[in-house]
């Protein structure tokens, strides 16, 4: 592959990284935020007090403003997999394609018709009414979760589907399996789960500063309850999920897992890094050591990858140039597989095109004896293979340290806040509002790690991105880079200010006894 | 159920089915030409926020439709999906530019601390109404002029055009029927908020009349890219695909023989445009507040119309006048049996989402937008 191609898709990568990170700043609120309106909407219908009403509308104010950037960032993923990745789309469309529409069918409507409803519809529907219509905007929008985690899921793990030698494609042979697949239920959960944390670390937060600023503090203390109890639920899903998703990484994605704990020679009862610096020189195959420092937990690897703290976790190294010992083929082996299939794919195509039946289904029936390898064709090197390691160590090490902190953090609030003495922990007010930023820091680091540690893969072990991308010069994508980079980042500062406004402004309590 | 239908049966459902999308959404479209009224017919700020308002309690479904049009052809026509998109990149990545700058508009415009104050937001929707409108109908028009492109052994799009489908917008047929869409969406946004506003104030008067003639005469400026779109479209070249070889080659007179040849086609053409301007017409001259839904529906038939004529009988939908091999029908874009297959069963559920957006739209818009709800300074829930 020429060097300029490499260019387009290293440039495409970085719009897809950029955007895709843009439009996560503002779906996890979405997400979480959507039942914590509904919850506190059904505390108002179920008591009665107007006081959950005006609490429900303070935050469903902040919902929309994040509502509306998230559906702007949105609809550039969606036709993205055409822009830049086009061959991609054609190769992987017949199966791609169906949650994407899906999504469209079954959650974008439910969210854009019940958001106005929720939004405007306070004085014009029942109270009834209005409140199926905000638990259909959480219903909705974590609909949208699923099918797009599910089309996600299916780039990791691609099951349920055929090659169509004639078509050079890939086409859907079941449903239920891409669908029902354990990395399409891993991804849902632990997305939305970890979603729904940070949406309650935000409500926490910023009802610690209407407690640090002494305004409005009955409101702050309810919400405090409510959002950390959905917190700490959310919680213990999220580790119960995330502990799964390794599980699932270790069955299908490997490299993924080594990568992200920096394990370049594979061993049995493998120990997990709980603190560590990535040497940076490191490559596969040379002798240096992988950290400059790092603190073990010995056999949880291994535990965690297998369930069985004695097992082979396979490194970085085995993964690459094979270990024979626990049946590992090496990527060179791999890639030459893949250079046949290549050539006899091609060879297939010549023979439908000249008509010549016999020629075309000896390549045929040879190709399938390849087809697995096809992808690695495309790979120059066994060490191509490789993700690039820091950046993944450190994702996935950041996201793991935080969300296990997220949890001591609900805990203490809501400890506090039932033993109603919240307002004189101020170290805990300030940990709270502090812990907004780190609970985006931590969603984000989840993505890099799913995404990052997949490379080069688009789909794993079948289409590298090289593959996948348009016909496009460098210079056409590193422009629409730049637009959105400037566009996106005029429309957060515009966000976050409008937001920090709103906030500062606070709840409109008018007409109602004092709420303090 | 769906299981009996053969490949090509599937294929021309799905056919009718992002049809039938693609005409919803341009049906919605009075959200976009709504936008553009602002500045030509509001005179006040109270009136500037009964427009945006009356609007902005529509325009996601507008963007969701667009996203569902994107979706479905995805899924349907995978092959379409990819060669546009990756091909005639810088008039999709224009479309949706105007598009994402709307997204925020509607709640940022009035927000203190907005960054770039409300005009900005109000240019951005007009950039969307007018803009983005005029591109989408440029692109729809090169499903008849077709567009410079070839596919490779592997269906990997090379596009021959530097300007990468912005060309598209410089023949007179496309740009024609991109005026013709700005114009209709306006025709149709003025329509929409004769319905959807409550104007019984003496001091709304004179805001109705403006309405309604705006509805009036934009379809009036319309008429003559509309006449031009269709006197073109009757004597162009067209793109006609052999079914046996498979070939495609240029066929004089093409649509208009695709027009003879499937008599619902005409139909859908001449009632939606008899609908489209019952509806300008009871607006202008009568107090109806009804006008928008023979526009409305007026405006889905022409769109079924369009997609009809451009995909049936034997017509690549999306040809290339460079290579016309490489054109794409609903035969060879589409995705398999099996995906068809499921597809159809996911989209059983559309006329239960109608269904809903229906009584919804309706149970929000029994009591029409007053005045007072738009200038009530203690809700915070206005746009």
């Amino acid at each position: 592959m020429d060097q300029l191609n490499l260019t387009m898709v290293n440039w495409a990568r970085a719009q897809f990284a950029l955007t895709a990170m843009y439009h996560w700043l503002f779906v996890p609120l979405t997400l979480g935020l959507s039942f914590l309106l509904a919850f506190f909407e059904t505390l108002y219908v179920k008591t009665g007090k107007e006081e959950w009403k005006r609490i429900t509308r303070f935050w469903m104010l902040l919902f929309a403003i994040n509502f509306a950037i998230g559906v702007a960032t949105g609809i550039i993923l969606e036709f993205q997999f055409g822009t830049n990745w086009s061959n991609y789309s054609w190769m992987v469309g017949d199966i791609f394609g169906a949650p994407l529409a899906a999504e469209g069918i079954f959650a974008f409507f439910l969210e854009a018709t019940f958001f106005a409803v929720m939004f405007f519809g306070w004085e014009r529907v029942s109270k009834k009414t209005h409140l199926f219509a905000t638990w259909m905007v959480a219903i909705g929008s974590n609909l949208s979760a699923l099918w797009i985690l599910v089309a996600n899921a299916w780039m990791q793990y691609p099951v349920g589907m055929n090659f169509n030698p004639a078509k050079a494609r890939f086409e859907m042979a079941n449903f239920w399996e891409v669908l029902f697949s354990p990395v399409a239920i891993s991804k849902f959960t632990h997305a939305t789960t970890s979603s729904f944390q940070l949406a309650s670390l935000f409500v926490v937060g910023i009802s610690a500063w209407f407690l640090l600023k002494k305004r409005h503090q009955n409101m702050a203390k309810k919400s405090i309850i409510v959002a950390s109890v959905f917190g700490l639920l959310s919680s213990a899903f999220v580790i119960f999920t995330g502990d799964e998703a390794a599980y699932t990484n270790a069955r299908v994605q490997p490299m993924k897992l080594a990568a992200f704990e920096g394990l370049y020679d594979g061993e049995a009862g493998a120990g997990l890094v709980a603190a560590g610096i990535i040497n940076s020189k490191k490559k596969p195959g040379d002798n240096q050591d992988p950290f400059l420092f790092e603190v073990k937990f010995p056999g949880l690897l291994s535990l965690l990858a297998n369930r069985e703290t004695g097992s082979f976790v396979p490194g970085i190294n085995d993964l690459v140039y094979g270990n024979k010992e626990h049946n590992i083929m090496g990527v060179s082996e791999k890639i030459a597989n893949g250079k046949i299939a290549i050539e006899l794919l091609s060879q297939y195509k010549k023979a439908l095109k000249e008509n010549n039946p016999a020629r075309a289904e000896k390549a045929l029936a040879n190709f399938n004896n390849y087809k697995e390898y096809l992808g690695f064709g495309y790979l120059a090197s066994p060490e191509e293979a490789t993700p690039p390691v820091a950046l993944t160590f450190y994702s996935f090490h950041i996201m793991v340290i935080l969300g296990t902190l997220f949890p001591i953090i609900f805990l203490l609030f809501l400890f506090y806040a039932l033993k109603g003495s919240i307002i004189q922990k101020r170290w805990l007010l300030r940990l709270g509002l502090f812990s907004i930023p780190l609970a985006y820091v931590a969603s984000q680091a989840g993505w890099i790690v799913a995404e990052v540690g997949r490379q080069p893969w688009t789909i794993q072990n079948l289409l590298p991105v090289s593959v996948a991308r348009s016909n496009l010069t460098p210079g056409t994508v590193q422009t629409t880079f730049f637009l959105f980079l400037v566009l996106f980042t005029i429309l957060l500062i515009a966000e976050i200010r409008i937001m920090l406004k709103q906030i500062q402004i606070g709840p409109d309590f008018s007409g109602m006894p004092e709420d303090d | 159920m769906f299981g009996k239908l053969d490949l090509m049966q599937l294929q021309q459902l799905w056919w009718v089915v992002v049809s039938l999308v693609g005409s919803l959404f341009l049906f919605l479209t009075f959200v976009q030409g709504g936008q553009t009224l602002v500045t030509s017919v509001a005179k006040t700020d109270l009136e500037k926020s009964l427009i945006i308002n009356s609007i902005g309690r529509k325009w996601e479904l507008t963007f969701t439709t667009l996203v569902l049009f994107g979706g479905a052809l995805f899924a349907a026509f995978p092959l379409f999906y990819a060669t546009s998109f990756g091909g005639a990149y810088w008039v999709w990545i224009a479309i949706l530019f105007t598009f994402v700058v709307q997204a925020v508009s509607f709640e940022f415009r009035k927000k203190p601390g907005n960054l770039l104050g409300p005009s900005t937001y109000e240019h951005f929707l007009f950039l969307n109404g007018s803009v983005g409108i005029l591109l989408i109908g440029a692109a729809v028009g090169t499903f008849f002029t077709g567009s410079l492109f070839q596919l490779d052994d592997y269906n990997l799009v090379m596009w021959q055009h530097p300007l990468r489908g912005l060309e598209a917008a410089f023949n007179p047929f496309n740009l024609a029927l991109g005026f013709f869409l700005v114009f209709l969406a306006r025709s149709l946004g003025a329509m929409y908020l004769i319905n959807n506003i409550d104007f019984r104030l003496e001091m709304m008067r004179d805001f109705d009349k403006r309405i309604r003639k705006a509805a009036f005469g934009n379809l009036l400026a319309g008429l003559p890219f509309l006449l031009f779109v269709l006197l073109k479209l009757a004597y162009m070249d067209g793109f006609a695909l052999d079914p046996a070889s498979g070939n495609v080659q240029i066929e004089s007179g093409k649509y208009l023989h695709n027009l003879k040849a499937m008599p619902a086609a005409s139909a859908f053409l001449a009632l939606g445009l008899i609908l489209v301007v019952i509806g300008v017409f009871s607006c202008r001259f009568s107090r109806t507040k009804a006008s928008i839904w023979f526009g409305g529906l007026g405006a889905v038939l022409v769109g079924l119309a369009i997609f009809f004529t451009a995909g049936f009988n034997n017509t690549p939908f999306y040809p290339s006048a460079f290579d016309l091999n490489s054109s794409l029908s609903i035969y060879n874009a589409s995705s398999s049996r099996y995906t068809l297959t499921a597809m159809s069963y996911i989209a059983l559920a559309v006329p239960f989402v109608l269904g809903y957006i229906a009584y919804f739209w309706h149970l929000m818009d029994r009591e029409k937008l007053s005045t007072g709800e738009v200038s009530d300074f203690n809700t915070k829930e206005t746009y």
